[in-house]
């Protein structure tokens, strides 16, 4: 039988989306028991709305001070002790999952499987490896704790409707102060997150300048979709660069996706492999995008893209 | 001394198209471009940086991996590397051994900063330097796209979901590299002459007591589903046509 742990990823107030979704992931292994680990420092919002994922069982809550920021180093000792009797410890493959996890794999003295995409068993997954370019079903040991993050784009959040029991419990780790938060700054731009939108608009390299991004910007806000952007869009500063897709940026997986002005290499891709519609606007007829593309138009994306907008009403 | 340990992995290099072996048993490597994993190189350029603003005397390099792997070392060691350890294997490394192999090399070496790429970009795994980490009990910083080192800390800013995060963190540390971080420099024709002469130390993973093999049993390695072939549409109309008819818009 299986008894799983999800470690949940929150801001401070609100439970992030990726948790309801690896509860999916965890709910595709049979008969197993599904468990919700929530550290902070004021709980009760976001363990709340664990609880009422569909499915889950139990929502332990750890609250102190040393939770209020998601320090790796911090949390992860705390994971590991209440990781004891669990089968399995998930948690999702975002940066904040991808930072904690291999450090409660580490604490168990065992090795991670990264991105699960797939569940064939209790213990075999699925997972993309070489960019997505190649899928790897591994079979982890029956007798070891499975440590693992979920990759999000593969699986639906959890439905509302459940009422699990809320437990406060203290795992008496002992705690690093060798690790301090200085601060973050973020992009809340309003628009919907692009790591859960149903609409994407990403601009590429031929965009030029920050202040012509401004068209993808103004095409996104018309359709309500999320904004992207390509590594070099990134790299040459016209977004900042939570805005990433690809292998080493967000992995995403839309209903559709427009990819402007972008070449459409391997790494950038792999961030969109899961997107049910991909519409590619190109000059070049020849660019790469064109053959993963479902819908391509081949012309000038500074004629295009105003157009557009404007056919669209 | 003050030394800075830094990761390199020989990686099929990110331009090749990866195949798939048609008896599902991994991808095709034979006769393929090996170079080092681009995370790598930034990391080994930041260590680089950071000993030519005086505050470093030694880089070392470390890689695990087959026998070929001295090619990547040396290009590390024209980079600028001081010099150079190999712990050399044929077999399949799991993370955590990668991870233990890199423990008692640090235990030994005593580096005051750990430099590692988020992820290797053939197994794309994203753990390594959080287990090492763990187990040399440090503090960690993952994905980092700035470095500063002063005063017996390290202040590093994270490309996280959300944005940027800034964390200060004593050291000894582990920090692994995202993109952004830097430009690594290109090898000069000299340095590779000069690297000739550099320590290149090699060794086993017995000499550090870790253990062989993978931590997961490889069932089988498929190909990606490929997508239906897709439509060219003539202009924005007959686009927006089709964007209605899907309900996409
Ligand atoms: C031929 C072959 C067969 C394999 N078969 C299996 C298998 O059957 N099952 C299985 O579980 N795994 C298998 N592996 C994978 C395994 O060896 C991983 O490469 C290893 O676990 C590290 O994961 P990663 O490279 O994704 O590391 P990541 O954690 O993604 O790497 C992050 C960083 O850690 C450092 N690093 C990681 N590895 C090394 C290294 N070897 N030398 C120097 N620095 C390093 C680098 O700085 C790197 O940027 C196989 C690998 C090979 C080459
Ligand atoms: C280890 C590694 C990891 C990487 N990770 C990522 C990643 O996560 N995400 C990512 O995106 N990339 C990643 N990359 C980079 C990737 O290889 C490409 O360099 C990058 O995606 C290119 O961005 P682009 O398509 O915007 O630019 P380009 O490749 O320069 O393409 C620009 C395109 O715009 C078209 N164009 C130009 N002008 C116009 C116009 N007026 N109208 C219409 N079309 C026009 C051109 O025909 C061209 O196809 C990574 C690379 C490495 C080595």
């Amino acid at each position: 039988m299986s008894k799983i742990l999800i470690v949940a990823e929150h801001d401070g107030g609100k439970l992030n989306a990726s948790t309801a979704k690896s509860v999916t992931c965890a709910a595709k292994i049979a008969g197993a028991t599904i468990d919700v680990a929530v550290l902070a420092a004021d709980a009760a919002v976001i363990a709340a709305e664990a609880a009422a994922l569909a499915g889950v069982s139990k929502v332990l809550v750890v609250e102190s001070p040393a939770n209020k920021e998601p320090l790796a180093a911090v949390l992860a000792p705390q994971i590991a002790k209440l990781a004891a009797g669990y089968t399995h410890v998930f948690g999702p493959s975002t940066t904040f999952g991808k930072d904690v996890m291999p450090r409660v794999a580490a604490l168990l003295g065992v090795s991670q499987v990264s991105d699960i995409m797939a569940v064939d068993g209790s213990h075999t997954f699925k997972r993309p490896i070489y960019a997505g370019n190649a899928i790897l079903t591994v079979e982890a040991p029956a007798g070891a704790p499975v440590v693992a993050t979920v990759r999000v784009a593969s699986f639906a959040a959890a439905a509302a409707g459940g009422s699990a029991a809320i437990e406060k419990v203290d795992p008496g780790a002992a705690l690093p102060s060798h690790t301090r938060f200085v601060s973050r700054s973020g992009a809340s731009t309003g628009r919907p997150d692009l790591q859960s939108a149903a609409k994407v608009v990403s601009g590429g390299r031929a965009l030029g300048s920050a202040e012509n991004f401004k068209l993808i910007y103004s095409l996104a806000d018309k359709l309500g979709a999320a904004v992207g952007a390509s590594r070099a869009a990134v790299d040459a500063g016209y977004v900042p660069n939570d805005l990433q897709v690809g292998q080493t940026g967000k992995i995403i997986a839309p209903q559709v996706y427009f990819a402007i002005g972008i070449s459409g290499a391997i790494q950038h891709m792999t961030g969109i492999k899961d997107a049910r519609t991909i519409v590619a606007i190109n000059k070049d007829g020849e660019a790469p995008i064109f053959e993963s593309a479902d819908i391509g138009l081949v012309g000038d994306l500074f004629k295009i893209v105003p157009e557009l907008e404007k056919a669209l009403g | 001394m003050r030394r800075i340990m830094v990761g390199v992995k020989r990686v099929v290099d990110y331009n090749v198209r990866i195949r798939v072996k048609p008896d599902n048993t991994g991808v095709i490597t034979e006769g393929v471009k090996m170079s080092i994993n681009p995370f790598d190189e930034i990391a080994l350029e930041q260590a680089l940086r950071i000993k030519e603003q005086g505050l470093a005397d030694e880089v070392l390099a470390v890689s695990i991996g087959p026998a070929d792997t001295q090619q990547q070392l040396r290009t590390a060691l024209a980079m600028g590397a001081d010099r150079a350890i190999l712990v050399q294997t044929d077999a399949a490394m799991a993370p955590l051994s990668v991870a233990k192999v890199f423990q008692k090399i640090a235990e030994a070496e005593q580096p005051f900063l750990t430099l590692l790429g988020k992820q290797a970009i053939d197994e794309d795994n994203g753990q390594t330097a959080q287990m090492l980490a763990a187990l040399l009990d440090r503090p960690q910083a993952t994905s980092c796209s700035k470095v500063d080192i002063a005063d017996g800390k390290a202040t590093v800013t994270r490309e996280v979901d959300s944005g940027l995060e800034t964390l200060e963190v004593d050291l000894p540390a582990v920090l692994s590299v995202d993109l952004r971080l830097n430009e690594p420099r290109y090898v000069k024709l000299p340095d590779i002459m000069k690297a000739k002469k550099k320590p290149l130390d090699i060794k086993s993973v017995a000499d550090y007591g870790v253990a062989e093999g993978a931590a997961f049993k490889t069932v089988k390695v498929d190909p990606p589903p490929s997508r239906q072939k897709g439509i060219i549409v003539k202009d924005v109309a007959e686009l927006v046509g089709v964007l209605k008819q899907k309900g996409l818009v």
